[in-house]
């Protein structure tokens, strides 16, 4: 909303800076955004009066005018426009003056003739002629108006308001007007408030006589109000009424637009003007769209009804979408003698979904969405109707039609001072609460406050706390702390997250955050096959784009994105991690599950299978997690299917471990090796403990034994050492693989893997002969499997 | 003997002074001192000596067996000090050369003032809560006094799953949930992921993050709610900042504030920054609405609360002095690792 700082001087009294009034009206309730001085912009342009024109001596195209501007001597100036003659006041930017968008004036020489400044266009004022319709644009701007030589030009054409922009909540749609922004502005500063009845001539015939309106929908139309004026004169509007639209950002058209725009800036309520000529039947009446009918908009379009919207029509087509947009072929043009003016009260619910559903959102529409005032339409269409007569636009008609389905009985909220203070903090006496009260316009009845008809956000007595509030002082409202223990903390599942998040930070991995949509296209750049249940989303009706359509099901596209976006920013290496969601459908209607997943996503000349397989052994050592398995996997679409790893804790999967399919890398432009991994979040969290338990140091040494075993090439470490587990037993401290050999005295097809083993025993020195014993016991084992100790 | 005792000392001298490696000290120890040493070879002679002589001569060759032996340590001293010191000459490097580095990994930005803010928080009395991101329109609207067709519906574009199931625009849903479950004393923020849909430019993003904030309790005040909001930011920005709270609307509270933080560049005065108002707004509060208590089962005329709404994404962007939010979505790691 903008605001004119002069119309509202109309109603109340405001003396002081742009400034010092946006923070108090902000501190008030009505958030100021910025304000704008109007010509702020504009430096030493004057009003001037051409004494002669003649022509260059030089140049053909050329003019030397000599042009008084209110100085003993005139000025020459030389300019190239054909519309200026001896005796036009034109404004004169003089040398060294500034024009809007900074453009400096200078003197200067045109073909050798001196010219001391610039006559100006409307455009080199920042105007249009819709603020100045008697003038043209392209040539200077004649001013027709009340003015001297010499005088500044800004308060010769009017061109000195201030405009403040205002930010108003959707609670506050009286608020959206001239008039509701001068009862905050009242209240704000203690001013009074001089509120205007407009009043119209009695009219000599009666509408009744021209026109009928029937609502259909009482629930949708609360209140039809119509008044009708004849012998109009379609023209400009005046000046004061064209500074004012201005000023609030409206483009002036002819008196009566202008004034049906007027009195929605003024009023906050829209207000509609038909030609009278296109109202069938002399008949207006407020119904539902008939299923498949049209309208054609003021704008041109042809809209599509359907019956759930209200329309005004009369015998035979719509003539408006109600609180919406008028239609094309009842719209005001320049052949229009009669006219009805209609203010209206549209159920907001009704007109926001129209609006919503036709996608045409209008100043009329989005104030009606928020709920407006029945009552407002008197005074509205009165206002109207009293403009039309001061700018002597048409005779007005007697009388009016106003079908009135509305509520009456105002809202009543019982003031509780002791509970407002109890809730507010504060402690204000009863008096005060209620001198707040009257002043933002309620009654009191005893303890019950009646609720202006304009206030319909004041429903409860919290909104009534909010008002004493706001009007009170937020600033003054003390400031303390919460009462009563609170032993705040993180939940064992936060714990473990931060435990998954510092762990992998200190391995040097760097945490990400991507986001949850993604393309159902990602489904492809990983090789999911058609029938992968992964591509089963959730999806957003309404995306912004293909690219963020549906919530993921898994999170490696997610990973391999930014590893992919790295690399194209050639970043040499990237070890990075996420705790993502994945979100996996249910049932129709009902919520999908989010799973948290561990992403770690490697590139880089250094990393291999094992780091990032290290990086994960050391995570699940963090948590806690024993008895990790690990078995080769060779089916999952986006790994590399030689390497790949499962790791299982018992039967239950905690997740993946593998190089990126050269194919998918491919997908995502990766020309690397990456690697990437995939923790289930709530598996790890199951199996994680973080009880801690001191186990006391060794007293006996631990005897060590180095084995060389001779194995068949596919037989995994893993089995080799689960092997030695078994057989070692008890005495087994640790396994530690240190070298796997091909080669010379090993034969084609077989691989050589070399261990230390050590083992200990907590209360005793193990004899040679007991080590021996567990190491045979060992070897035994794995000689059922065909692997041999190598000689 | 004396005299052959003295030439062993004079010899032991000279060649001491001579040894120029730790090896060659040993073997003299040896030659002088040991069991088949001159020395030892000299007091085995003894026997043939006057009784007078014998204590003579014994003491002396004590005297020259003490004296070998303290020069021998001197010199084992001086030569391994010698021998260092050259050895540590040889090792000499340059110590300007870039160490081997073990980076740890950064948490993202966005981390880590979450962790910022959970921790005062924490330190407040609060719980962390959590509430799922695909949400039924009856938590994220609804519960929160927010009817279908509600204007205030229009100011945060929503994308929708279903007629009743949506991307949660606000993490304020989890207070329903958190009430609906437990009654007061409720202490509690919710940090996580909203949605709306605003085309991602420098100040945009379908996804952003939000920490919701909830306390429910007997005789909660307004004065509580900006006593509470005060700390936060004091411990956030510094003891220094001054706050202020303006009326504002959100139908889940009443009454209703946005809390500005008055303008860290021009402290007021209006500039760029601040976009001339010399104010920067930092999150939108209010006094729970009692229609919300009791949506949620609680009573409002036994207890009362506020809550609010802290932006995330606008915190980081402030405090790292970053100028386009879409930095936190592309995840490159030269952006990453700055913080």
């Amino acid at each position: 909303m903008n605001l004119s700082m002069r119309w509202l001087s109309d109603y109340v009294d405001i003396k002081m800076s742009p400034r010092a009034f946006s923070e108090a009206m902000t501190m008030s309730g009505s958030k100021v955004e910025g304000y704008e001085v109007e010509g702020a912009e504009i430096d030493k342009v004057v009003v001037g009066r051409v004494l002669s024109v003649e022509k260059h001596p030089d140049a053909e195209k050329l003019v030397v005018c000599q042009v008084e501007v209110g100085a003993e001597t005139p000025v020459q100036i030389v300019t190239g426009a054909t519309n200026v003659h001896a005796g036009v006041m034109v404004p004169v930017a003089l040398d060294g003056s500034t024009l809007p968008g900074g453009k400096q004036i200078k003197k200067g020489k045109l073909r050798g003739v001196e010219s001391n400044g610039m006559m100006c266009s409307l455009g080199e004022l920042g105007l249009t002629a819709h603020d100045f319709p008697y003038a043209i644009e392209d040539g200077i701007f004649l001013l027709e108006e009340d003015c001297q030589p010499g005088e500044d030009i800004r308060s010769a054409i009017g061109l000195n308001d201030t405009c403040v922009e205002f930010e108003i909540t959707s609670n506050r749609p009286d608020c959206l007007s001239v008039i509701g922004l001068a009862r905050e502005a009242a209240v704000t500063f203690g001013k009074p408030l001089n509120l205007h009845t407009p009043s119209v001539s009695a009219g000599v015939e009666d509408i009744k006589q021209y026109l009928s309106v029937e609502v259909q929908n009482p629930q949708l139309c609360q209140r039809y109000m119509a008044r009708m004026v004849k012998n109009i004169k379609i023209e400009p509007s005046p000046r004061w009424m064209r500074e004012r639209l201005r000023a609030s950002g409206v483009r002036p058209i002819n008196n009566i637009v202008d004034i049906t725009n007027y009195v929605m800036l003024e009023y906050g309520h829209p207000m509609h003007a038909f030609d009278y000529q296109y109202v069938k039947g002399g008949k207006i009446i407020a119904r539902n769209a008939k299923p498949g009918e049209t309208i054609t908009t003021l704008d041109g379009v042809v809209r599509e009804l359907t019956p759930d919207m209200l329309v005004i029509a009369d015998e035979k087509d719509p003539s408006a979408v109600a609180g919406v947009m008028g239609g094309e072929y009842s719209g005001i043009n320049e052949n229009t003698n009669t006219i009805v003016f209609e203010a209206a009260c549209f159920l907001g619910s009704s007109v926001r979904i129209t609006s919503k559903k036709l996608g045409l959102r209008t100043e009329s529409s989005g104030r009606f969405e928020k709920g407006l005032d029945p009552n407002t339409c008197l005074p509205a269409i009165q206002r109207a109707c009293e403009l039309v007569e001061l700018l002597g636009a048409g005779e007005v008609i007697g009388g009016m039609i106003d079908v009135d389905h509305s509520a009456h009985e105002p809202v009543k909220i019982l003031l509780e001072p002791e509970w407002t203070n109890r809730f507010l903090g504060i402690d204000l006496p009863r008096a005060e609460m209620v001198r707040i009260l009257e002043e933002l316009k309620c009654k009191m009845d005893g303890d019950n406050i009646i609720v202006p008809s304009f206030r319909a956000d004041l429903q409860h007595k919290a909104d009534i706390a909010e008002e004493i509030a706001r009007i009170y002082g937020y600033d003054k409202i003390p400031v303390t702390a919460i009462r009563g223990v609170a032993a705040g903390g993180l939940t064992d599942y936060q714990k473990f997250e931060r435990t998954i998040s510092n762990t992998l930070l200190a391995q040097g991995c760097s945490e990400v955050a991507t986001y949850s949509f993604i393309s159902p296209k990602y489904y492809d750049k990983i090789r999911l096959p058609l029938d992968s249940k992964l591509r089963n989303s959730v999806v957003i009706t309404n995306p912004l784009g293909e690219d963020t359509s549906v919530m993921r099901t898994i999170a490696i596209p997610s990973m391999l994105e930014v590893l992919s976006r790295n690399f194209n920013n050639r970043n040499p290496e990237a070890s990075i991690f996420e705790i993502a969601t994945e979100y996996i459908p249910t049932k129709p209607d009902q919520l999908p599950e989010e799973n948290p997943v561990v992403l770690i996503g490697m590139y880089g000349a250094s990393t291999d299978f094992y780091s990032i397989k290290g990086i994960v052994e050391e995570l699940l050592k963090v948590l806690g997690i024993d008895g990790l398995d690990v078995q080769a996997e060779s089916s999952l679409p986006y790994y590399h299917p030689g390497r790949c790893a499962r790791l299982l804790v018992g039967e239950e999967e905690l997740g993946t471990v593998g190089e990126v399919h050269p194919l998918v890398a491919d997908n995502y432009g990766i020309s690397t090796r990456a690697y990437v991994a995939r923790l289930d979040g709530n598996i790890l969290f199951q199996h994680a403990n973080s009880e801690k338990a001191y186990h006391s140091l060794p007293k006996f040494p631990a005897s060590t034994r180095d084995l060389a075993l001779l194995c068949d090439e596919d037989v995994p470490v893993l089995f080799i050492e689960k092997a030695i587990r078994q057989g070692v037993g008890k005495v087994l401290e640790k396994i530690q693989l240190f070298d796997i050999y091909r080669g010379q005295q090993v034969p084609e097809g077989k691989k050589s893997v070399a261990y230390t083993i050590s083992m200990r025993a907590a209360d005793r020195t193990l004899t040679d002969e007991e080590t021996d014993r567990a190491v045979q016991k060992a070897l035994r084992i794995l000689e059922e499997h065909g692997i041999t100790l190598r000689v | 003997m004396k005299n052959m005792l003295e030439q062993i000392r004079q010899k032991a001298v000279s060649e001491l002074a001579a040894a120029h490696d730790l090896k060659l000290l040993d073997a003299l120890r040896v030659k002088y001192l040991g069991k088949k040493g001159e020395l030892t070879a000299i007091l085995k002679q003894m026997g043939g000596l006057s009784a007078e002589e014998r204590p003579v001569i014994g003491q002396l060759a004590n005297e020259i067996r003490t004296f070998i032996e303290e020069h021998i340590d001197a010199r084992t001293a001086e030569l391994k000090e010698e021998l260092t010191a050259h050895k540590m000459k040889a090792e000499k490097i340059d110590v300007t050369m870039p160490g081997t580095l073990r980076a740890i990994g950064k948490k993202h930005p966005l981390t880590q003032v979450l962790d910022e803010v959970k921790e005062i928080f924490l330190g407040m009395g609060f719980d962390v809560a959590q509430g799922p991101e695909v949400e039924y329109d009856y938590y994220n609207f609804e519960a929160l006094n927010i009817p279908k067709d509600h204007p205030a519906r229009d100011t945060q574009d929503t994308f929708y799953i279903t007629d009743n199931i949506l991307l949660r625009t606000q993490t304020s849903p989890v207070q329903v949930r958190v009430m609906e479950k437990k009654q007061p004393p409720i202490r509690i923020i919710s940090p996580g992921r909203v949605y709306r849909s605003d085309a991602v430019d420098a100040t945009h993003s379908p996804l952003f993050h939000q920490i919701e904030g909830l306390v429910v309790d007997k005789g909660v005040t307004m004065a509580d709610l900006k006593g509470t909001l005060e700390i936060f930011v004091k411990h956030l920005y510094g003891e220094d900042s001054v706050v202020r709270f303006r009326p504002h609307h959100f139908p889940f509270t009443e009454p209703s504030a946005e809390m500005d933080c008055m303008c860290f560049a021009c402290h007021g005065e209006g500039c760029r920054l601040c976009k001339g108002e010399g104010w920067i707004e930092i999150l939108g509060c209010g006094m729970v609405h009692p229609k919300v208590l009791e949506n949620c089962g609680i009573d409002p005329e036994v207890y009362s609360g506020f809550a609010f709404g802290i932006g995330l994404e606008r915190i980081v962007m402030r405090r790292f002095g970053i100028d386009d939010l879409r930095l936190f979505y592309e995840n490159d790691l030269r952006f990453l690792n700055q913080f």
